[in-house]
Protein backbone atom coordinates (compact mmCIF):
# COMPACT_ATOMS: atom_id res chain seq x y z
CA UNK A 1 0.00 0.00 0.00
CA UNK A 2 1.05 3.41 -0.56
CA UNK A 3 2.67 5.43 1.83
CA UNK A 4 0.44 8.36 2.76
CA UNK A 5 0.77 9.86 6.45
CA UNK A 6 -1.38 8.10 9.10
CA UNK A 7 -3.02 11.64 9.56
CA UNK A 8 -7.01 13.34 9.24
CA UNK A 9 -6.10 14.49 6.19
CA UNK A 10 -5.29 11.07 4.31
CA UNK A 11 -8.49 8.97 6.27
CA UNK A 12 -10.23 11.62 4.37
CA UNK A 13 -8.80 11.67 1.08
CA UNK A 14 -9.54 7.93 1.37
CA UNK A 15 -13.29 8.32 1.97
CA UNK A 16 -12.96 10.80 -0.90
CA UNK A 17 -11.75 7.72 -2.54
CA UNK A 18 -14.11 5.32 -1.08
CA UNK A 19 -12.50 3.67 0.86
CA UNK A 20 -12.56 3.61 4.68
CA UNK A 21 -9.12 3.30 5.79
CA UNK A 22 -7.72 2.33 9.16
CA UNK A 23 -4.27 1.83 10.83
CA UNK A 24 -2.46 -1.16 12.80
CA UNK A 25 0.26 -0.82 15.02
CA UNK A 26 2.95 -3.39 13.56
CA UNK A 27 4.38 -4.22 17.18
CA UNK A 28 1.26 -4.93 19.05
CA UNK A 29 -1.70 -5.25 16.38
CA UNK A 30 -3.88 -2.72 17.72
CA UNK A 31 -5.88 -1.34 15.25
CA UNK A 32 -7.34 1.99 14.92
CA UNK A 33 -10.39 3.60 13.00
CA UNK A 34 -9.87 6.75 11.82
CA UNK A 35 -5.99 5.93 11.59
CA UNK A 36 -3.74 7.07 14.66
CA UNK A 37 0.14 7.53 14.14
CA UNK A 38 0.86 6.77 17.64
CA UNK A 39 -0.74 3.32 19.23
CA UNK A 40 -2.24 4.45 22.23
CA UNK A 41 -1.57 0.54 23.68
CA UNK A 42 1.75 0.44 23.60
CA UNK A 43 2.63 3.83 22.31
CA UNK A 44 4.92 2.30 19.26
CA UNK A 45 4.80 4.86 15.89
CA UNK A 46 5.25 1.89 13.41
CA UNK A 47 1.70 1.60 11.38
CA UNK A 48 0.37 0.44 8.38
CA UNK A 49 -2.89 0.82 6.45
CA UNK A 50 -5.53 -1.81 6.97
CA UNK A 51 -8.45 -1.13 4.82
CA UNK A 52 -12.16 -2.00 6.61
CA UNK A 53 -14.68 -4.36 5.17
CA UNK A 54 -17.27 -1.79 5.22
CA UNK A 55 -19.71 -4.11 7.24
CA UNK A 56 -20.81 -3.79 10.98
CA UNK A 57 -23.85 -3.34 13.20
CA UNK A 58 -25.31 -0.53 14.73
CA UNK A 59 -24.40 -0.02 18.77
CA UNK A 60 -25.76 3.43 19.59
CA UNK A 61 -27.81 6.43 17.50
CA UNK A 62 -29.95 9.68 17.75
CA UNK A 63 -32.28 11.11 15.72
CA UNK A 64 -31.62 14.87 15.25
CA UNK A 65 -34.02 17.85 14.51
CA UNK A 66 -32.06 20.69 15.86
CA UNK A 67 -28.97 20.13 13.76
CA UNK A 68 -25.58 22.80 12.73
CA UNK A 69 -26.14 24.91 9.97
CA UNK A 70 -24.31 22.28 7.29
CA UNK A 71 -27.04 20.24 8.25
CA UNK A 72 -29.88 22.42 7.85
CA UNK A 73 -28.27 23.64 4.27
CA UNK A 74 -28.72 20.01 3.54
CA UNK A 75 -32.39 20.35 4.14
CA UNK A 76 -32.74 18.87 7.78
CA UNK A 77 -35.38 20.10 10.11
CA UNK A 78 -37.76 19.58 12.88
CA UNK A 79 -39.92 17.65 10.39
CA UNK A 80 -37.10 16.16 8.89
CA UNK A 81 -34.89 14.69 11.04
CA UNK A 82 -31.36 12.83 10.45
CA UNK A 83 -29.66 9.70 12.17
CA UNK A 84 -26.40 9.86 13.31
CA UNK A 85 -24.62 6.87 15.23
CA UNK A 86 -21.86 4.66 16.31
CA UNK A 87 -21.14 1.34 14.21
CA UNK A 88 -19.06 -1.32 15.46
CA UNK A 89 -16.76 -3.28 12.49
CA UNK A 90 -16.70 -6.59 11.98
CA UNK A 91 -13.02 -5.64 12.08
CA UNK A 92 -14.21 -5.02 16.38
CA UNK A 93 -13.41 -1.38 15.77
CA UNK A 94 -16.10 1.76 16.37
CA UNK A 95 -16.87 4.83 14.27
CA UNK A 96 -19.37 7.45 14.14
CA UNK A 97 -20.97 8.01 11.00
CA UNK A 98 -24.42 9.16 9.79
CA UNK A 99 -26.94 6.35 9.54
CA UNK A 100 -28.87 6.22 6.03
CA UNK A 101 -31.90 3.70 5.41
CA UNK A 102 -33.46 4.30 8.49
CA UNK A 103 -37.21 5.69 9.37
CA UNK A 104 -36.10 9.20 11.41
CA UNK A 105 -39.80 10.06 12.51
CA UNK A 106 -40.07 6.77 14.40
CA UNK A 107 -36.30 6.04 16.12
CA UNK A 108 -38.82 3.85 18.05
CA UNK A 109 -38.27 1.32 15.52
CA UNK A 110 -34.65 1.57 15.03
CA UNK A 111 -32.67 -1.51 16.59
CA UNK A 112 -29.54 -1.64 17.96
CA UNK A 113 -27.70 -4.51 16.68
CA UNK A 114 -29.06 -3.78 12.68
CA UNK A 115 -26.11 -4.83 10.30
CA UNK A 116 -25.24 -1.72 8.62
CA UNK A 117 -22.64 -1.51 5.36
CA UNK A 118 -20.58 1.51 4.08
CA UNK A 119 -21.88 4.67 2.26
CA UNK A 120 -19.96 7.45 0.87
CA UNK A 121 -21.60 10.75 0.60
CA UNK A 122 -19.87 12.69 -1.35
CA UNK A 123 -20.40 16.76 -1.48
CA UNK A 124 -19.44 19.15 -3.49
CA UNK A 125 -16.45 18.73 -6.57
CA UNK A 126 -12.75 18.33 -7.66
CA UNK A 127 -10.39 19.88 -4.92
CA UNK A 128 -13.49 21.10 -2.68
CA UNK A 129 -14.97 17.23 -2.22
CA UNK A 130 -15.76 16.40 1.35
CA UNK A 131 -16.90 13.24 1.85
CA UNK A 132 -19.37 12.16 5.16
CA UNK A 133 -18.85 8.49 5.72
CA UNK A 134 -22.37 6.88 6.32
CA UNK A 135 -23.82 3.49 7.16
CA UNK A 136 -27.13 1.96 5.52
CA UNK A 137 -29.35 -0.52 6.62
CA UNK B 1 0.42 3.79 38.26
CA UNK B 2 -1.40 6.47 39.70
CA UNK B 3 0.00 7.03 43.20
CA UNK B 4 -2.14 8.86 45.78
CA UNK B 5 -2.52 12.52 45.29
CA UNK B 6 -2.00 15.39 48.14
CA UNK B 7 -1.88 18.87 48.16
CA UNK B 8 1.27 20.77 49.32
CA UNK B 9 -0.63 23.02 52.05
CA UNK B 10 -4.41 22.63 52.93
CA UNK B 11 -6.59 24.89 50.84
CA UNK B 12 -10.29 26.55 52.14
CA UNK B 13 -13.02 28.18 50.36
CA UNK B 14 -14.03 31.20 52.99
CA UNK B 15 -16.38 33.09 50.00
CA UNK B 16 -18.83 31.86 47.28
CA UNK B 17 -20.88 34.20 45.33
CA UNK B 18 -23.45 32.94 41.90
CA UNK B 19 -25.66 35.88 39.63
CA UNK B 20 -29.33 34.66 38.73
CA UNK B 21 -28.75 32.17 35.83
CA UNK B 22 -31.26 32.90 33.03
CA UNK B 23 -31.62 34.40 29.42
CA UNK B 24 -31.01 37.82 29.66
CA UNK B 25 -31.74 40.66 27.47
CA UNK B 26 -30.45 43.62 29.68
CA UNK B 27 -26.82 42.05 31.04
CA UNK B 28 -23.75 40.58 29.85
CA UNK B 29 -21.16 38.77 30.68
CA UNK B 30 -19.56 41.70 32.95
CA UNK B 31 -22.60 42.56 34.40
CA UNK B 32 -23.06 38.93 35.22
CA UNK B 33 -19.89 38.63 36.76
CA UNK B 34 -19.85 41.50 38.94
CA UNK B 35 -22.99 40.00 40.19
CA UNK B 36 -21.34 37.26 41.44
CA UNK B 37 -18.58 38.71 42.74
CA UNK B 38 -20.57 41.12 45.21
CA UNK B 39 -22.59 38.45 46.73
CA UNK B 40 -18.79 36.38 47.20
CA UNK B 41 -17.71 39.39 48.72
CA UNK B 42 -20.61 39.75 51.37
CA UNK B 43 -20.27 36.15 52.04
CA UNK B 44 -17.04 36.31 53.50
CA UNK B 45 -18.12 36.35 57.17
CA UNK B 46 -15.25 38.50 58.51
CA UNK B 47 -14.62 40.75 55.27
CA UNK B 48 -12.13 40.59 52.53
CA UNK B 49 -10.52 42.99 50.73
CA UNK B 50 -10.22 42.75 47.02
CA UNK B 51 -6.57 44.49 47.78
CA UNK B 52 -5.84 40.61 49.07
CA UNK B 53 -6.47 38.69 46.37
CA UNK B 54 -3.37 37.34 44.39
CA UNK B 55 -4.40 35.83 41.09
CA UNK B 56 -7.64 35.41 39.38
CA UNK B 57 -8.52 32.17 37.14
CA UNK B 58 -11.35 32.47 34.88
CA UNK B 59 -13.20 29.15 33.22
CA UNK B 60 -15.02 30.10 30.09
CA UNK B 61 -15.80 28.17 27.40
CA UNK B 62 -16.34 30.55 24.43
CA UNK B 63 -17.25 33.96 24.37
CA UNK B 64 -14.93 33.67 21.57
CA UNK B 65 -17.63 32.25 19.37
CA UNK B 66 -20.74 33.58 21.41
CA UNK B 67 -19.92 36.69 22.41
CA UNK B 68 -17.05 37.26 19.54
CA UNK B 69 -14.65 38.65 22.01
CA UNK B 70 -11.34 36.61 23.42
CA UNK B 71 -9.43 36.99 26.55
CA UNK B 72 -11.60 37.28 28.98
CA UNK B 73 -9.08 37.00 31.73
CA UNK B 74 -7.90 40.67 31.97
CA UNK B 75 -10.96 41.73 30.94
CA UNK B 76 -12.60 40.55 34.13
CA UNK B 77 -9.49 41.14 36.27
CA UNK B 78 -9.69 45.14 35.23
CA UNK B 79 -13.66 44.99 35.85
CA UNK B 80 -13.44 44.27 39.68
CA UNK B 81 -10.13 45.90 39.53
CA UNK B 82 -7.24 43.46 40.32
CA UNK B 83 -5.17 44.27 38.00
CA UNK B 84 -2.13 44.13 37.28
CA UNK B 85 -2.73 41.08 39.66
CA UNK B 86 -2.34 37.78 36.90
CA UNK B 87 -5.48 36.51 35.41
CA UNK B 88 -5.84 33.24 33.59
CA UNK B 89 -8.46 31.90 31.67
CA UNK B 90 -9.10 27.96 31.32
CA UNK B 91 -10.85 26.57 29.08
CA UNK B 92 -12.09 22.49 29.29
CA UNK B 93 -15.19 23.13 27.26
CA UNK B 94 -18.82 22.84 29.85
CA UNK B 95 -15.93 21.99 32.66
CA UNK B 96 -13.77 25.29 32.52
CA UNK B 97 -14.86 27.23 35.51
CA UNK B 98 -14.00 23.69 37.44
CA UNK B 99 -10.49 24.28 36.03
CA UNK B 100 -10.22 27.26 37.05
CA UNK B 101 -10.69 25.89 40.58
CA UNK B 102 -8.63 23.74 40.47
CA UNK B 103 -5.33 25.68 39.18
CA UNK B 104 -6.39 27.65 42.20
CA UNK B 105 -6.07 24.83 44.49
CA UNK B 106 -2.55 23.89 43.28
CA UNK B 107 -1.48 27.93 42.85
CA UNK B 108 -1.97 28.44 46.57
CA UNK B 109 -1.25 24.47 47.85
CA UNK B 110 2.37 24.63 45.87
CA UNK B 111 2.54 27.65 48.24
CA UNK B 112 2.84 30.82 45.73
CA UNK B 113 -0.18 32.24 45.98
CA UNK B 114 -2.23 32.96 49.46
CA UNK B 115 -5.09 34.12 48.38
CA UNK B 116 -7.09 33.26 44.83
CA UNK B 117 -10.32 33.90 43.10
CA UNK B 118 -11.53 31.39 41.33
CA UNK B 119 -14.60 32.00 38.65
CA UNK B 120 -16.27 31.27 35.94
CA UNK B 121 -18.66 32.90 33.25
CA UNK B 122 -20.69 32.64 30.01
CA UNK B 123 -23.25 34.62 28.12
CA UNK B 124 -25.09 32.20 25.67
CA UNK B 125 -28.74 33.76 25.03
CA UNK B 126 -27.91 36.37 22.79
CA UNK B 127 -27.37 33.82 19.87
CA UNK B 128 -29.96 31.88 18.09
CA UNK B 129 -30.25 28.38 19.45
CA UNK B 130 -28.74 26.99 15.99
CA UNK B 131 -25.38 29.21 16.68
CA UNK B 132 -25.60 28.21 20.19
CA UNK B 133 -25.60 24.32 19.42
CA UNK B 134 -23.02 25.15 16.61
CA UNK B 135 -20.80 26.56 19.66
CA UNK B 136 -21.17 23.85 21.70
CA UNK B 137 -20.68 21.29 19.61
CA UNK B 138 -17.29 22.50 18.84
CA UNK B 139 -16.62 20.83 21.91
CA UNK B 140 -17.32 17.49 20.55
CA UNK B 141 -14.71 15.46 18.80
CA UNK B 142 -14.41 16.49 15.42
CA UNK B 143 -15.31 13.33 13.87
CA UNK B 144 -18.68 13.88 16.12
CA UNK B 145 -19.45 16.80 14.43
CA UNK B 146 -18.53 16.20 10.83
CA UNK B 147 -21.73 13.58 10.78
CA UNK B 148 -24.14 15.76 12.18
CA UNK B 149 -23.32 14.70 16.17
CA UNK B 150 -25.01 17.63 18.02
CA UNK B 151 -23.81 17.92 22.35
CA UNK B 152 -27.94 16.67 22.84
CA UNK B 153 -27.17 13.70 19.72
CA UNK B 154 -24.11 12.14 21.09
CA UNK B 155 -25.71 11.83 24.93
CA UNK B 156 -28.85 10.79 23.04
CA UNK B 157 -26.56 7.82 21.33
CA UNK B 158 -25.55 7.23 24.67
CA UNK B 159 -29.01 7.11 25.98
CA UNK B 160 -29.88 4.06 23.35
CA UNK B 161 -26.58 2.43 24.36
CA UNK B 162 -27.34 2.39 27.96
CA UNK B 163 -31.51 1.06 27.16
CA UNK B 164 -30.06 -1.88 25.42
CA UNK B 165 -27.39 -2.76 27.83
CA UNK B 166 -29.79 -1.92 31.08
CA UNK B 167 -33.02 -2.02 29.72
CA UNK B 168 -33.83 1.29 30.92
CA UNK B 169 -36.33 3.48 29.28
CA UNK B 170 -38.00 7.10 28.23
CA UNK B 171 -39.85 6.69 31.30
CA UNK B 172 -36.81 6.51 33.68
CA UNK B 173 -35.64 9.84 31.97
CA UNK B 174 -38.60 11.34 32.97
CA UNK B 175 -37.91 10.84 36.81
CA UNK B 176 -35.05 12.58 36.09
CA UNK B 177 -36.53 15.43 34.96
CA UNK B 178 -39.94 15.33 37.29
CA UNK B 179 -37.15 15.76 40.53
CA UNK B 180 -35.30 18.01 38.95
CA UNK B 181 -37.66 20.89 38.30
CA UNK B 182 -38.75 19.77 42.00
CA UNK B 183 -35.49 20.63 43.22
CA UNK B 184 -35.00 24.19 41.13
CA UNK B 185 -38.55 24.84 42.65
CA UNK B 186 -37.18 26.04 45.58
CA UNK B 187 -33.92 27.54 44.13
CA UNK B 188 -34.61 31.39 43.51
CA UNK B 189 -31.16 31.76 41.38
CA UNK B 190 -32.89 28.76 39.23
CA UNK B 191 -33.56 29.44 35.65
CA UNK B 192 -36.68 27.43 35.72
CA UNK B 193 -37.29 27.48 39.45
CA UNK B 194 -41.17 25.52 38.62
CA UNK B 195 -41.93 22.08 38.92
CA UNK B 196 -43.45 20.05 35.97
CA UNK B 197 -46.70 20.33 37.62
CA UNK B 198 -46.30 24.11 37.72
CA UNK B 199 -45.74 23.97 34.14
CA UNK B 200 -48.47 21.75 33.56
CA UNK B 201 -51.02 24.30 35.43
CA UNK B 202 -49.39 27.32 33.76
CA UNK B 203 -49.86 25.59 30.20
CA UNK B 204 -53.31 24.80 30.84
CA UNK B 205 -54.66 28.62 32.50
CA UNK B 206 -52.80 30.02 28.95
CA UNK B 207 -55.04 27.58 26.97
CA UNK B 208 -57.99 28.76 29.14
CA UNK B 209 -57.23 32.38 28.99
CA UNK B 210 -56.74 32.48 24.97
CA UNK B 211 -60.11 30.32 24.36
CA UNK B 212 -57.78 27.32 22.86
CA UNK B 213 -58.07 23.79 23.31
CA UNK B 214 -57.04 22.65 27.33
CA UNK B 215 -54.73 19.77 27.23
CA UNK B 216 -55.87 17.30 29.35
CA UNK B 217 -52.81 15.51 30.10
CA UNK B 218 -53.26 13.09 33.91
CA UNK B 219 -50.01 13.44 35.41
CA UNK B 220 -46.11 14.69 34.80
CA UNK B 221 -45.49 11.51 32.71
CA UNK B 222 -48.48 12.61 30.33
CA UNK B 223 -47.29 15.86 29.93
CA UNK B 224 -43.41 14.39 29.26
CA UNK B 225 -45.07 11.80 26.87
CA UNK B 226 -46.88 14.81 24.95
CA UNK B 227 -44.82 15.18 21.54
CA UNK B 228 -46.19 18.93 21.49
CA UNK B 229 -45.38 20.16 25.17
CA UNK B 230 -41.92 18.02 25.07
CA UNK B 231 -40.39 17.39 21.55
CA UNK B 232 -37.74 15.69 19.96
CA UNK B 233 -34.26 17.38 20.24
CA UNK B 234 -31.97 14.51 19.57
CA UNK B 235 -34.01 11.32 20.01
CA UNK B 236 -33.93 10.02 22.79
CA UNK B 237 -33.77 13.33 24.02
CA UNK B 238 -36.31 15.53 24.38
CA UNK B 239 -36.83 18.98 25.17
CA UNK B 240 -37.19 18.68 29.18
CA UNK B 241 -34.52 16.05 28.90
CA UNK B 242 -32.09 19.18 27.88
CA UNK B 243 -30.36 21.70 29.67
CA UNK B 244 -31.20 25.31 28.64
CA UNK B 245 -29.12 27.86 27.10
CA UNK B 246 -28.00 29.97 29.77
CA UNK B 247 -26.55 33.35 30.83
CA UNK B 248 -24.84 33.49 34.08
CA UNK B 249 -21.71 33.35 36.49
CA UNK B 250 -19.94 32.32 39.82
CA UNK B 251 -17.39 32.49 42.45
CA UNK B 252 -15.21 31.45 45.01
CA UNK B 253 -12.72 32.84 47.36
CA UNK B 254 -10.00 30.37 48.47
CA UNK B 255 -7.16 30.74 50.74
CA UNK B 256 -4.42 28.91 52.51
CA UNK B 257 -6.04 27.14 55.30
CA UNK B 258 -3.86 28.43 58.14
CA UNK B 259 -5.67 31.78 56.89
CA UNK B 260 -8.90 30.84 56.41
CA UNK B 261 -10.24 31.68 60.33
CA UNK B 262 -9.17 35.09 59.83
CA UNK B 263 -11.98 35.16 57.09
CA UNK B 264 -14.99 32.87 58.83
CA UNK B 265 -15.92 30.62 61.56
CA UNK B 266 -17.29 28.69 58.87
CA UNK B 267 -14.63 27.83 56.07
CA UNK B 268 -15.02 24.37 53.75
CA UNK B 269 -12.20 22.74 53.05
CA UNK B 270 -10.93 21.19 49.69
CA UNK B 271 -10.04 17.10 50.66
CA UNK B 272 -10.62 16.22 47.85
CA UNK B 273 -9.99 16.54 43.87
CA UNK B 274 -9.47 14.86 40.65
CA UNK B 275 -9.75 15.19 37.37
CA UNK B 276 -9.55 13.02 34.01
CA UNK B 277 -9.65 13.28 30.32
CA UNK B 278 -11.38 11.15 27.85
CA UNK B 279 -12.28 9.69 24.42
CA UNK B 280 -14.87 10.46 21.76
CA UNK B 281 -17.71 8.02 21.13
CA UNK B 282 -15.84 5.70 18.62
CA UNK B 283 -12.42 5.45 20.64
CA UNK B 284 -14.30 4.70 24.33
CA UNK B 285 -14.26 1.04 25.17
CA UNK B 286 -17.70 1.13 26.81
CA UNK B 287 -20.82 4.21 25.50
CA UNK B 288 -23.05 3.42 28.57
CA UNK B 289 -19.92 5.54 31.32
CA UNK B 290 -17.11 7.90 30.98
CA UNK B 291 -13.59 6.83 31.79
CA UNK B 292 -12.55 10.02 32.44
CA UNK B 293 -15.30 10.69 35.38
CA UNK B 294 -13.97 7.57 36.76
CA UNK B 295 -10.84 8.56 36.61
CA UNK B 296 -11.27 11.93 38.65
CA UNK B 297 -13.32 9.97 41.17
CA UNK B 298 -10.94 7.78 42.20
CA UNK B 299 -8.10 10.32 42.28
CA UNK B 300 -10.57 12.49 44.62
CA UNK B 301 -11.26 9.57 46.58
CA UNK B 302 -8.18 8.27 46.89
CA UNK B 303 -6.53 11.76 47.83
CA UNK B 304 -9.39 12.23 50.31
CA UNK B 305 -9.49 8.67 51.59
CA UNK B 306 -13.65 9.22 51.80
CA UNK B 307 -15.59 6.05 49.78
CA UNK B 308 -18.44 6.80 47.86
CA UNK B 309 -20.88 6.33 50.64
CA UNK B 310 -19.06 8.99 52.84
CA UNK B 311 -20.53 11.61 50.22
CA UNK B 312 -23.57 12.68 51.55
CA UNK B 313 -24.99 14.71 48.73
CA UNK B 314 -23.35 15.80 45.30
CA UNK B 315 -24.13 17.99 41.86
CA UNK B 316 -23.40 16.28 39.19
CA UNK B 317 -23.12 17.30 35.41
CA UNK B 318 -26.69 16.32 34.59
CA UNK B 319 -26.53 18.45 30.78
CA UNK B 320 -28.90 16.14 29.82
CA UNK B 321 -31.61 13.57 31.68
CA UNK B 322 -29.52 10.58 30.56
CA UNK B 323 -26.07 12.06 32.08
CA UNK B 324 -27.78 12.19 35.52
CA UNK B 325 -28.41 8.58 35.71
CA UNK B 326 -24.90 7.67 34.30
CA UNK B 327 -22.50 9.92 36.58
CA UNK B 328 -23.71 8.39 39.89
CA UNK B 329 -22.97 5.08 38.40
CA UNK B 330 -19.02 6.53 37.52
CA UNK B 331 -18.80 7.95 41.07
CA UNK B 332 -19.83 5.07 43.08
CA UNK B 333 -22.89 6.05 44.49
CA UNK B 334 -24.78 2.54 42.30
CA UNK B 335 -23.85 0.21 40.35
CA UNK B 336 -23.49 -0.09 36.64
CA UNK B 337 -26.79 -0.05 35.65
CA UNK B 338 -28.70 0.73 38.88
CA UNK B 339 -28.83 4.73 38.45
CA UNK B 340 -32.06 4.44 36.91
CA UNK B 341 -33.54 2.70 39.83
CA UNK B 342 -32.03 4.43 42.49
CA UNK B 343 -33.40 7.28 40.88
CA UNK B 344 -36.78 5.65 40.21
CA UNK B 345 -36.95 4.53 44.16
CA UNK B 346 -36.45 8.57 45.19
CA UNK B 347 -32.89 7.69 46.31
CA UNK B 348 -31.42 10.91 44.76
CA UNK B 349 -34.60 12.81 45.87
CA UNK B 350 -33.86 16.08 48.25
CA UNK B 351 -35.83 13.49 51.29
CA UNK B 352 -33.26 10.65 49.75
CA UNK B 353 -30.44 9.14 51.53
CA UNK B 354 -28.13 10.55 48.44
CA UNK B 355 -29.25 14.04 47.19
CA UNK B 356 -28.09 14.48 43.92
CA UNK B 357 -28.68 18.05 42.42
CA UNK B 358 -30.19 19.42 44.81
CA UNK B 359 -29.83 23.00 43.04
CA UNK B 360 -32.56 22.00 40.46
CA UNK B 361 -28.85 20.82 38.54
CA UNK B 362 -27.97 21.96 34.45
CA UNK B 363 -31.11 21.29 33.39
CA UNK B 364 -33.24 23.92 35.70
CA UNK B 365 -30.65 25.92 37.39
CA UNK B 366 -29.56 26.39 34.17
CA UNK B 367 -26.13 26.10 31.89
CA UNK B 368 -23.88 28.73 31.24
CA UNK B 369 -21.54 26.40 30.20
CA UNK B 370 -18.35 28.52 31.91
CA UNK B 371 -19.58 29.03 35.10
CA UNK B 372 -21.11 25.90 35.82
CA UNK B 373 -18.59 24.26 37.61
CA UNK B 374 -17.98 26.79 40.71
CA UNK B 375 -21.87 27.62 40.57
CA UNK B 376 -22.28 23.60 41.16
CA UNK B 377 -19.66 24.38 43.97
CA UNK B 378 -21.34 26.85 45.31
CA UNK B 379 -24.58 25.04 45.83
CA UNK B 380 -22.24 22.45 47.80
CA UNK B 381 -20.91 25.73 49.59
CA UNK B 382 -24.72 26.95 50.62
CA UNK B 383 -25.92 23.73 51.93
CA UNK B 384 -23.15 22.57 54.11
CA UNK B 385 -22.99 25.85 55.28
CA UNK B 386 -26.58 25.57 56.24
CA UNK B 387 -27.57 28.06 53.82
CA UNK B 388 -29.49 26.38 51.14
CA UNK B 389 -33.09 27.65 52.94
CA UNK B 390 -36.11 25.47 51.21
CA UNK B 391 -33.93 23.32 49.49
CA UNK B 392 -31.87 22.24 52.48
CA UNK B 393 -30.45 18.60 52.38
CA UNK B 394 -32.03 17.38 55.62
CA UNK B 395 -29.19 14.90 56.66
CA UNK B 396 -28.22 15.45 60.00
CA UNK B 397 -24.75 17.06 60.74
CA UNK B 398 -23.99 17.42 56.57
CA UNK B 399 -20.24 17.57 56.61
CA UNK B 400 -19.11 16.30 52.89
CA UNK B 401 -20.96 17.17 49.82
CA UNK B 402 -18.90 16.90 45.99
CA UNK B 403 -19.53 18.59 42.55
CA UNK B 404 -18.99 16.55 39.58
CA UNK B 405 -18.55 18.45 36.41
CA UNK B 406 -18.09 17.05 32.85
CA UNK B 407 -16.74 19.06 29.85
CA UNK B 408 -17.31 18.02 26.08
CA UNK B 409 -18.77 14.44 25.59
CA UNK B 410 -16.82 13.41 28.55
CA UNK B 411 -13.77 14.77 27.36
CA UNK B 412 -12.74 16.48 30.56
CA UNK B 413 -14.07 15.66 33.80
CA UNK B 414 -13.53 16.84 37.19
CA UNK B 415 -14.48 15.85 41.17
CA UNK B 416 -14.08 17.80 44.00
CA UNK B 417 -15.30 16.96 47.65
CA UNK B 418 -15.55 19.86 50.53
CA UNK B 419 -15.69 18.82 53.87
CA UNK B 420 -16.98 21.22 57.16
CA UNK B 421 -15.06 20.74 60.23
Amino acid sequence: MEERPFSDISYKQYLNEEKLMGSRCKKCGALFLPPRSICIKCHGSDMEWVEMKGKGKLVAFTCITVGPPFMIEEGYDRAHPYCSGVAELEEGVKIVARIEGVDTTKPETIKIGTPLTVRYLHRGEAENMKTYLAFSV
Amino acid sequence: MQRKRKLGRGVAVVGAGMSKFGMFKDKDSKDLFVEAFNEMLSSVDKGADPNDIDALYLGNFTNDFWVHSAHWGPVISDLIGLTPKPATRTEGACASSALAFREGVFAIASGFYDVVLVSGVEEMSKRSTEEVTEGLAMATSSYEAEVGFTFPGVFGAVATAYFEKYGATREHLMNVTIKSHNNARLNPKAQFNLSIRDTMNSKIARAEKRGEPVPTWRDEKEFLRDPKANPVVAWPMHLYDCCPISDGAACMLLVAEEMAKSFTDNPLYVVGIGQGSGRALHAADDNTCFEATRYAAKEAYDMSGLKPEDIQFAEVHDCFSIAEIIHPEDLGFFKPGEGYKAVEQGLTRLDGPKPINTSGGLKCKGHPVGATGVAQLFEVWEQLRGEAGERQVPIKDLRIGAAHNLGGTGGTCSFTILERR
